[in-house]
């Protein structure tokens, strides 16, 4: 009866909608990074056409960025099999999954790394004109949430080498994962605003 | 403190500093953000009283109009961000939990960081009092005069990594009461049954976790314009100033909606009690919430008559607005209802929630008339939306809350407020609020300006500002002696019992103050008004003498070994951490090793207190 009372360990609780609190957590916290993203999108979507000084859109090399989105897509591929082989209860398995789809995802910032450096080089910084403003803090702002995920990835795959991830944490993994397809999603949003719809 | 291998035990103590500093009790929480949001209530109005001190008579030098600026935007962003906000989060914290039948709120060392967050913004936010370049843009904060060149001092620093800070808390905050009011509430508890306050709560905290992250976008791109020299609002490299106008009210106008949301939720628990009836059409009053949350969102610029954005948006917006008046109407009507024929109990805060429905619609009534664009294009920038504000946040909101307090007050002490001194709090508040914010109506009206720190002789304004000045004295009165009550009934009041108000909800069926688990056992609902069911099983309208609730007395001694998650140390060092980081770009600008030391300590704090608390044992 004692035990029953602790609070925190959620799995061995009633709640009211049969669900855990973390992953009702997790799907507000994706709502309200819509809003944070909507907002800069908001914002790119009134300056991408304000291209007073300095280069613009036709920077944007359209191939090179595509193959870097295909990357982070397919980063979401590799963590539905980690899920899966850890939820099967083969640990192992779902280390190397998780591994791949961090170096994926770091992969894809690799790539917007280098991209950002292209393009500064080209004469198109943060504080060039409103649309280079707008540009990167958009894209960095999605690069940062990328960042973080790779973050919390390389931290799971951590705690499994220690022996710390098992089978019964199928749920962490899930949420890491769910966060990860949101940030994926993002990207297919930003990649069609800013790269391929012409302005 | 043991340190060792980088974790921290937790710690266990009852009693002292450390067990404040690391509590993760939602009761505990909730006292620490009531004492904290009332002393910024008293330092706002300290703020309001030197403004009107410098506006008792004409050309008045007393205060600088740099000064002035800093009182009027400060006063704004200390009301709504370190008062209002916080405060309405303290009842969410003291009451929600006890509503719906839980033990602590869905992630109690979560609930912690948010009030160490909020306490160090409101510090950041402060911090420009020690060198008098507080902001001074207003608490709107409109580009391009925030800018560098016309906003030179640190101010409009203070404000973006102030109300970034704070809005971090506000989140964290909303995602744990959202979470905690799908997934804690009691068997039995469906949404309908739900008290109105826990739903006001819920609908409030939906309300923060969407509209807050517009704000911290718009602030993050003012703080890389100032900081880091970009140019979202720059206009000559093509920055377009509206844009954020449009981030600060899509953000601003739920935002009064979390302000009064909170208090009407307070008010309609309190008239039911006092007129020992239901909530006259509780599902109305639940969906009128939820109307006004919806409408919330879609009358933004309402807010940007005078920018000039066309007929077209401007009647969109006109009958938008004129529609939120509806539910809102609606919620008054159920207000009243609940009144009539009900056995009427003239306790203190009835007083408070009675003053409030009067003065809030007066306050609705004037908004009506800014609703439409043609008016309000006379009315902008003058008194007389002063005064709408203050009859809706301080007549609705703050009239609210004071009666909240004067009505939760035995729950959280076990001690009862002095009926006395309270209705003479709420005469005095009552009469010094209508005198001062009243004649702001007319003199708002024959073109008084808003804003500015002095004004000419022989404009037929003199009379009314000194009657608003002297008035203040009585709010002065009123609250001081609340606080006295307060402070006073805290040690010596007549001792509460269980449920002194013969109340509805279930946060009236444990002791005063509640064990520090809640419920022995968590409790069955089996209809709306929990309690009242409980205690009168046969009877909806009847007032027998009351009979004990709930079983808590009796079962104190067999729960003994009722086991909560035990302190944290890790939730103010992470709050330290953000707090390092929130400060790193000012002490940047003063010194740049100052700003590396500052990040790289904050950097190492939030790890540290964020792998600490992952991988924290539960108990």
């Amino acid at each position: 009866m004692a035990h029953d009372a602790t609070m925190g360990q959620a799995e061995a609780h009633y709640t009211t909608t049969g669900l855990d609190h973390r992953k009702i957590l997790m799907w507000v916290f994706l709502a309200s990074d819509c809003l944070f993203f909507g907002a800069l999108i908001s914002t790119y979507m009134v300056y991408r056409s304000n291209v007073p000084v300095g280069p613009g859109p036709e920077l944007f090399d359209i191939p090179y960025t595509s193959v870097s989105a295909f990357v982070l897509l397919m980063s979401s591929l590799t963590m539905v099999l980690a899920l899966a082989a850890l939820q099967r209860g083969n640990s192992r398995q779902a280390r190397l999954w998780l591994l791949a789809t961090a170096l994926q995802g770091a992969v894809f910032l690799g790539g917007q790394f280098y991209e950002f450096n292209l393009f500064v080089d080209q004469g198109l910084t943060l504080t060039t004109s409103v649309f280079g403003t707008s540009f990167f803090v958009l894209t960095g702002f999605h690069g940062t949430h990328v960042a973080i995920g790779v973050f919390m990835l390389l931290t799971l795959v951590g705690a499994s080498y220690m022996g710390r991830l098992k089978p019964k944490h199928h749920l962490t993994v899930e949420l890491v994962g769910l966060y990860w397809h949101f940030v994926d999603i993002v990207w297919i949003v930003i990649f069609t605003v800013v790269y391929l719809i012409p302005s | 403190m043991a340190m060792l291998g980088g974790l921290l035990e937790r710690p266990t103590g009852t009693t002292g500093i450390w067990s404040w500093l690391t509590t993760i009790d939602h009761k505990r929480i909730g006292t620490l953000y009531l004492v904290t949001a009332f002393f910024f209530f008293l330092v706002g109005g300290i703020e309001a009283s030197l403004m009107r001190l410098q506006l008792a008579v004409p050309d008045s030098t007393l205060i600088s109009a740099n000064i002035f600026s800093q009182l009027f935007t400060m006063h704004a962003l200390t009301m709504i961000f370190l008062a209002i906000m916080p405060l309405s989060v303290a009842f969410f914290n003291w009451i929600v939990p006890l509503q719906i039948g839980a033990r602590d709120v869905a992630f109690p060392r979560l609930n912690a960081l948010s009030y160490w967050v909020f306490l160090f913004g409101a510090i950041i936010l402060n911090l420009g009092w020690f060198t008098m370049t507080a902001p001074a843009a207003g608490w709107f904060a409109y580009a391009n005069l925030t800018n560098t060149t016309f906003s030179p001092t640190s101010g409009m620093d203070f404000y973006v990594l102030g109300l970034l800070v704070l809005g971090t808390s506000s989140l964290l905050g909303a995602f744990n009461f959202v979470v905690t009011i799908i997934n804690l509430r009691a068997p039995g508890m469906s949404l309908m049954r739900m008290p109105i306050f826990t739903w006001m709560a819920f609908i409030t905290s939906f309300l923060l976790a969407l509209a807050m992250p517009v704000i911290t976008i718009g602030l993050v791109e003012l703080g890389f314009d100032r900081f880091f020299g970009t140019n979202f609002f720059v206009f000559e490299r093509g920055g377009d100033v509206l844009l954020w106008q449009h981030l600060f009210w899509v953000f601003g106008h739920p935002e009064v909606y979390i302000l009064i949301l909170p208090a009407m939720g307070i008010v309609s628990e309190i008239l039911p009690t006092f007129s020992r009836k239901p909530l006259f059409g509780f599902p109305v009053v639940v969906f009128s919430g939820l109307t006004i949350a919806f409408l919330g969102w879609s009358v933004w610029a309402h807010h940007m008559f005078a920018a000039g954005l066309g007929p077209v948006p401007d009647a969109v917006f006109a009958t938008t607005t004129m529609a939120i008046a509806i539910p809102t109407g609606v919620k008054v009507f159920n207000w009243l209802a609940t009144l009539w024929g009900g056995n009427i109990q003239l306790k203190t805060p009835m007083y408070f929630a009675i003053g409030f429905i009067a003065l809030f619609t007066i306050g609705g009534l004037s908004g009506m008339t800014h609703a439409a664009a043609p008016s309000d294009l006379q009315q902008t920038d003058t008194y007389y939306i002063v005064a709408h504000i203050h009859y809706v946040l301080f007549g609705g909101s703050i009239m609210a809350i004071l009666g909240g307090i004067f009505y939760w007050f035995p729950k959280m002490s076990g001690r009862m407020m002095s009926e006395y001194l309270g209705k003479w709090s709420f005469w005095l508040v009552f009469i010094g609020m209508n005198m001062t914010f009243g004649p702001m109506h007319y003199v708002g009206l024959v073109g008084m300006p808003r804003r500015n720190f002095t004004f000419p002789s022989g404009m037929g304004w003199d009379l009314w500002n000194l009657v608003a000045s002297l008035s203040v004295l009585f709010m002065i009165a009123g609250v001081g002696l609340f606080v006295y009550n307060a402070l006073r009934s805290a040690r010596s009041g007549e001792v509460a019992g269980d449920d002194p108000w013969d109340a509805r909800t279930l946060e009236w069926a444990m002791s005063s103050p509640p064990p520090h688990y809640n419920f022995a056992e968590i409790p069955v609902v089996h209809g709306r008004d929990a309690l009242w069911e409980q205690k009168y099983p046969d009877e909806e309208h009847a007032a027998p003498p009351p009979v004990p609730a709930g079983g808590a007395h009796e079962a104190d001694e067999e729960h003994h070994d009722i086991h909560m998650p035990s302190p944290s140390y890790f939730p103010l060092i992470c709050a330290l951490g953000i707090f390092a980081l929130g400060i790193t770009l000012l002490l940047y600008q003063m010194a740049a090793p100052l700003g590396y030391a500052a990040g790289v300590i904050g950097i190492i704090l939030l790890l540290w207190g964020s792998y600490g608390w992952i991988f924290e044992p539960t108990d």
